[in-house]
């Protein structure tokens, strides 16, 4: 395969050589084949994804009437969308192609949307969401008729969401507007390359489900079955599921990691790791420029605080997280791209690929949660694969120094944790439903056979896609009550429309599988003249959104943190948060540290239990974090590596009983409520849980330890897997994060609609609450599609049950219970989540610290 | 925000509001020289009258939406907050019954009726004395439910209608704002519907299954309690009373 000369003398203008992986992707593109492209970061991924493009563009001679969108790049992130641009100029520019590079994103000014889509560009970079609203265009079959390539970046982060179901089908609806592009997915390493194989080509209907579908129809219709699509580019896999080409990019420096060590004894809990930060910025003045990665915006806002009480060389730090207007967010982009910057705090938002060459360090702040997001975070420093990244990762305190090893062990072994395939949401498919009618009428057979393309709906039953059209249509309730207010409409053609203009508004005011919580903004104001304590609304500018949960909790008179500045609280002025810049040396409040809002990844859990239950591990241990765990063994006991340990303990006028199954704080809270419902069944008057990303306490007015002692088996029972179910449906039932998930549908499918910051609020009845809702439809009907999409989504999502149901197989008659006449010094961490929550006026670790020496005092007594 | 610290019982969260504000009544409350009794489902019971009230019931509130927005929210709301009715009537059994406006969420709403549920107002309505009071929803009431229509309606000392009059005489009963008490310990909070009063009027909850809620530190409270309030919280057991002080705003 052979470059064209144009671009073997730019290669070469840069001393570079095309690499093997890209001239494989040249080639595949050429014969019509989709690719994924599995590279270490600094391999020229991006390039090689693109190169068939440019390529393509270079050479072929188009007249007028042939311009049109060649190119489609979706991104999981804004960001990289716009970054992406700017790379890409450089060859184009350099080598005079005449191609014509654009973003579309949420911030795409209007005027230049409606351009876009009359005078497309040739190649358009774009998000999962703004590729959905383009598919329900009216013009989307015209607009990408032509389309040859579709590149998809960081695959790999895309497809474990519902975003990735979501663009799923888009790329299933893409395959029918243009079967002949093709498909590149580009991905960092992972377990199981095969699922994102499938996942870039058309699928065939499982020979089970389509017989059975090809019945219903011709009972339901009379009309045959429509010969499934299959990309013929398509290998397959060993069940005769069709797949991509697959590229592997092998190899890259091994990155140079480690914990960082400031020499002095870590706490128990709390996740700001206020003692590092001296640490960390030592080494934002020894390095060029430094990636401090966080795990929440409180915590980026923490930091950024505390490195800016150190920076007496006034060193150019900067921030960014999603809630930061976006203007601001463009600026630190831009800065750190013309290498203004020495140091930004961030959260996720710039986990994903954008390169930024002069990153020389990355330090990452808290536990890293999972061995390939901390593999993906060290791949930001240095953007070369032949030169190692240089990394640091800060522990919190002295559980995350253990998950900080077994990261460090996983990064080592190059092993990867990333999650299962998908089955595909039903409210993610009930919005693209909606949007497939908005685009043009459809056959319901015919959208069918598209959908069941998608891997991710490969198993998806023709009645589930009968129950998805009916609740589009018209809510899907046994009681027909809104046949005449339908949203969607079968003709006497047999095709299915969209009812008018305002359901198509509707649809696109609420495309998107990300449902945030409600926002308000946060407005700088300043103070009446003559008037103190009064201030002027709507004057200031807006400095970014905090969440409403956030801002109801807070009191005229605090002060808190927020883009890097201590502000005041001065009121709500309808959905504005108006604050002040507080004055001097205030101390801010900081309500929560929400520690992370990732759990701990089964993988990394099981190299914890690992370390802790092998002595010999040890060694390679901080002393301290050594030390910590030879006095569990003298107090308590360590649990070997499959076992669960369970400790008993009177303290105060209540009794304890702790237990360590390191699943993750949500697994935790689920297996807490269920507990909680057993102890009181048995009389043993539980009044309390709190769990976190090891274990969870829970406090009773009985003896739980005596009751285990007198009946051997009550351990066993207490911990049996059936809890999973009576117990779990009654209690799923009325949980709040059942409601919170089921709120999370209700706004994806479309039930009720998404609130923007600053849309006006009308009084009383803002929202219809969807808790009453949730009663309302559980009392009537149970089985709603919607009930369902909640109960498919709490098996993985906020309640992580499937989860909780390994663990409990796992510790099947290996239950250790240890009665104890004391907290031990394990029990004291997960003790010292007990009530901690929303601590004002003085630093909560500080607060933590006093709590915990108290307690540890009692341990080792 | 994480919660990682849980109660089961809110009403325990509630009980602990009350123990520490000390305002600890008994479930009787006296307004005009009439006893009112404060029953947890939000309805009101003047037994001494054997008269129900309850407001803003908010009838075909989900027909409503889709009609006029095209959300497609739950059908069963009528179906909800009627058999919530039928218990406190079968409990009760008053001879008199006053809905006291915004009955219907909007005019048409009595057209939408399901059969079934116009079925289940007539058996209500049977053997009763049936009073609508016209509510701002639904000022314009069709015929053809049943029952007899006022503006407003007085029994004994008491008078009662939907909006609350800003300069009311002592022992008005009204609803419309849908009023809600929010009590926050230890970082945790709890929500509620609730009557608001300060024993020269009462303000009642909402009754309608889907009916949202105004929370009482709202301005819309301090021109009709100037002296301060008593809110008593709907719990899952019985009802609190939870004084201003104790009442976070949303």
């Amino acid at each position: 395969m052979s470059l064209p000369q144009r671009f073997s003398d730019w290669f070469a203008s840069r001393r570079w050589q095309p690499r093997t992986h890209q001239l494989a992707l040249l080639e595949n593109a050429r014969a019509g084949r989709s690719t994924l492209l599995v590279a270490p970061t600094g391999a020229g991924k991006t390039l090689a994804g693109f190169l068939p493009s440019l390529v393509a563009l270079s050479e072929t001679r188009r007249k007028w009437t042939e311009y049109g969108l060649h190119t489609l790049y979706v991104s999981p992130l804004k960001a990289l969308a716009v970054d992406i641009a700017r790379n890409l100029d450089a060859p184009i520019e350099e080598m005079g192609l005449p191609i014509r590079v654009e973003t579309r994103t949420g911030d795409t000014p209007s005027h230049k949307r409606t351009r876009q889509i009359a005078r497309p560009p040739d190649i358009l970079l774009t998000t999962p969401e703004q590729l959905s609203l383009l598919l329900a265009h009216r013009e989307a079959a015209e607009l990408l008729g032509g389309l040859r390539h579709v590149v998809l970046d960081e695959l790999h982060a895309l497809v474990t969401s519902k975003r990735g179901d979501l663009l799923s089908l888009a790329l299933a609806r893409l395959r029918r507007l243009s079967p002949e592009a093709t498909a590149i997915g580009l991905s960092a390493t992972v377990r199981e390359p095969d699922e994102l194989r499938r996942y870039l080509v058309g699928q065939r209907p499982n020979p089970v489900v389509a017989s059975e579908h090809d019945a219903i129809q011709s009972r339901a219709s009379g009309v045959a079955g429509v010969a499934p699509q299959c990309s013929a580019d398509a290998r397959e896999d060993g069940r005769g599921h069709p797949m991509a080409d697959l590229v592997v990019v092998e190899g890259g420096a091994k990155a140079d990691l480690r914990m960082l060590d400031i020499d002095r004894t870590l706490p128990l809990a709390g996740h700001t790791a206020w003692h590092s930060m001296p640490a960390i910025y030592e080494l934002i003045r020894e390095h060029r420029t430094v990636l401090v990665f966080v795990n929440t915006r409180l915590q980026a806002e923490y930091t950024f605080q505390e490195l800016w009480r150190l920076n007496d060389d006034v060193l150019p730090i900067a921030i960014h997280h999603g809630s930061l207007d976006a203007a601001q967010r463009r600026r630190v982009e831009a800065a750190m791209a013309a290498g203004q910057l020495r140091a930004i705090v961030c959260t996720a938002t710039l986990d994903l690929g954008i390169d930024w060459g002069d990153v020389d360090l990355v330090v990452n702040i808290g536990a890293p949660k999972g061995a390939s997001r901390i593999m993906q975070r060290i791949g930001r420093a240095n953007h070369r694969m032949d030169e190692p990244s240089k990394a640091y990762l800060v522990p919190g305190n002295r559980f995350e120094m253990l998950e900080c090893r077994a990261a460090l062990d996983a990064v080592e072994d190059a092993a990867q944790d990333t999650p299962d395939a998908r089955i595909g949401a039903l409210d993610v498919l009930a919005q693209h439903v909606l949007g497939m009618a908005c685009a043009d009428a459809f056959d319901a057979n015919e959208l069918y056979d598209e959908i069941v393309s998608a891997a991710p709906y490969q198993y998806l039953t023709w009645e589930m896609f009968e129950a998805v059209v009916d609740y589009v249509a018209t809510g899907g309730y046994a009681l027909r009550a809104y046949e005449r207010f339908a949203k969607i409409l079968r003709g006497p053609d047999g095709l299915w429309r969209v009812r008018d203009a305002r359901v198509a508004q509707q649809y696109r005011m609420n495309v998107g599988t990300i449902v945030e919580a409600a926002r308000v903004k946060v407005r700088l104001t300043r103070h009446l003249r003559g008037k103190p304590g009064t201030v002027v609304p709507k004057s200031g500018r807006v400095l970014g959104e905090i969440e409403e949960e956030f801002g109801e909790t807070l009191t005229v008179g605090d002060t808190f943190l927020f883009a890097g500045e201590v502000l005041r609280f001065e009121g709500m002025s309808e959905d504005d948060c108006l604050v002040t810049r507080a004055k001097g040396a205030e101390d801010p409040a900081i309500p929560s540290y929400a520690g992370s809002k990732f759990p701990l990844s089964t993988f990394l859990a099981a190299r914890v239990r690992a370390i802790i239950a092998d002595p010999f591990e040890w060694d390679r241990l901080p002393p301290q974090l050594a030390n910590y765990l030879v006095q569990q063994r003298r107090h308590s006991v360590l649990p070997g590596e499959r076992d669960l340990l369970v400790e008993t303990f009177p303290r105060g006028n209540r009794f304890y009983l702790t237990a360590f199954p390191f699943e993750g704080r949500l697994a935790h809270q689920t297996l807490g409520m269920l507990l909680t419902r057993r102890l009181e069944r048995a009389g043993l008057r539980p009044h309390g849980f709190a769990a976190n990303d090891y274990g969870i306490a829970i406090w009773t007015g009985r003896d739980v330890g005596e009751r285990m002692a007198i009946d051997p088996g009550f351990a066993e029972a207490l911990f049996a897997e059936d809890m999973l179910g009576d117990d779990l449906e009654a209690w799923l039932d009325e949980s709040a994060m059942m409601k919170r998930t089921f709120r999370q549908c209700a706004v994806i499918a479309g039930l009720i609609e998404r609130r923007y910051p600053g849309q006006k609020k009308t009084g009383r009845q803002v929202t219809i609450s969807t808790d009453l809702i949730y009663d309302v439809l559980r009392k009537h009907q149970p089985d709603h599609l919607l009930l369902q999409a909640a109960r498919q989504d709490a098996a993985t999502g906020l309640l992580d049950v499937a989860r909780l149901g390994m663990m409990l197989r796992r510790i099947k008659g290996r239950i250790t219970h240890k009665a104890l006449e004391r907290v031990s010094p394990l029990s004291v961490s997960v003790m010292l989540e007990i009530g901690r929550e929303r601590v004002y006026g003085e630093g909560a670790d500080e607060i933590l610290a006093e709590a915990e020496a108290e307690l540890l005092q009692e341990a080792l007594a | 925000m994480s919660d990682s610290s849980h109660r089961f019982d809110e009403d325990a969260i509630l009980a602990l509001g009350l123990r520490l504000e000390k305002t600890v009544k008994a479930a009787g409350l006296m307004l005009a020289g009439e006893t009112l009794t404060l029953d947890r489902t939000g309805a009101l019971w003047l037994e001494a009258h054997r008269t129900l009230v309850v407001s803003d019931l908010h009838l075909e509130k989900g027909s409503s939406f889709a009609e006029r927005s095209g959300q497609f929210l739950p059908p069963y709301d009528t179906r909800e907050t009627l058999s919530c009715l039928h218990e406190v009537i079968q409990r009760l059994d008053p001879t008199r019954v006053v809905a006291l406006g915004d009955s219907f969420h909007d005019a048409r709403g009595p057209e939408r009726l399901e059969p079934g549920d116009r079925a289940m107002v007539a058996a209500l309505q049977a053997g009763r004395d049936w009073v609508w009071i016209a509510g701002n929803h639904d000022a314009t009431v069709n015929e053809g439910i049943g029952g007899r229509y006022c503006e407003s309606l007085a029994i004994g000392g008491l008078t009662l209608r939907h909006e609350p009059a800003r300069d009311a005489a002592p022992g008005e009963i009204a609803g419309h704002l849908h009023p809600c008490g929010k009590v926050t310990m230890r970082g945790r909070s709890v929500r509620r519907r609730c009557f608001v009063t300060d024993e020269r009027r009462l303000v009642m909850p909402a009754f309608g299954a889907l009916t949202g809620g105004l929370n009482v530190r709202a301005a819309a409270f301090d021109p009709l309690f100037p002296q301060g309030f008593t809110a008593h919280l709907l719990g899952d057991g019985r009802v609190f009373a939870i004084g201003r002080a104790m009442l976070g705003k949303d």
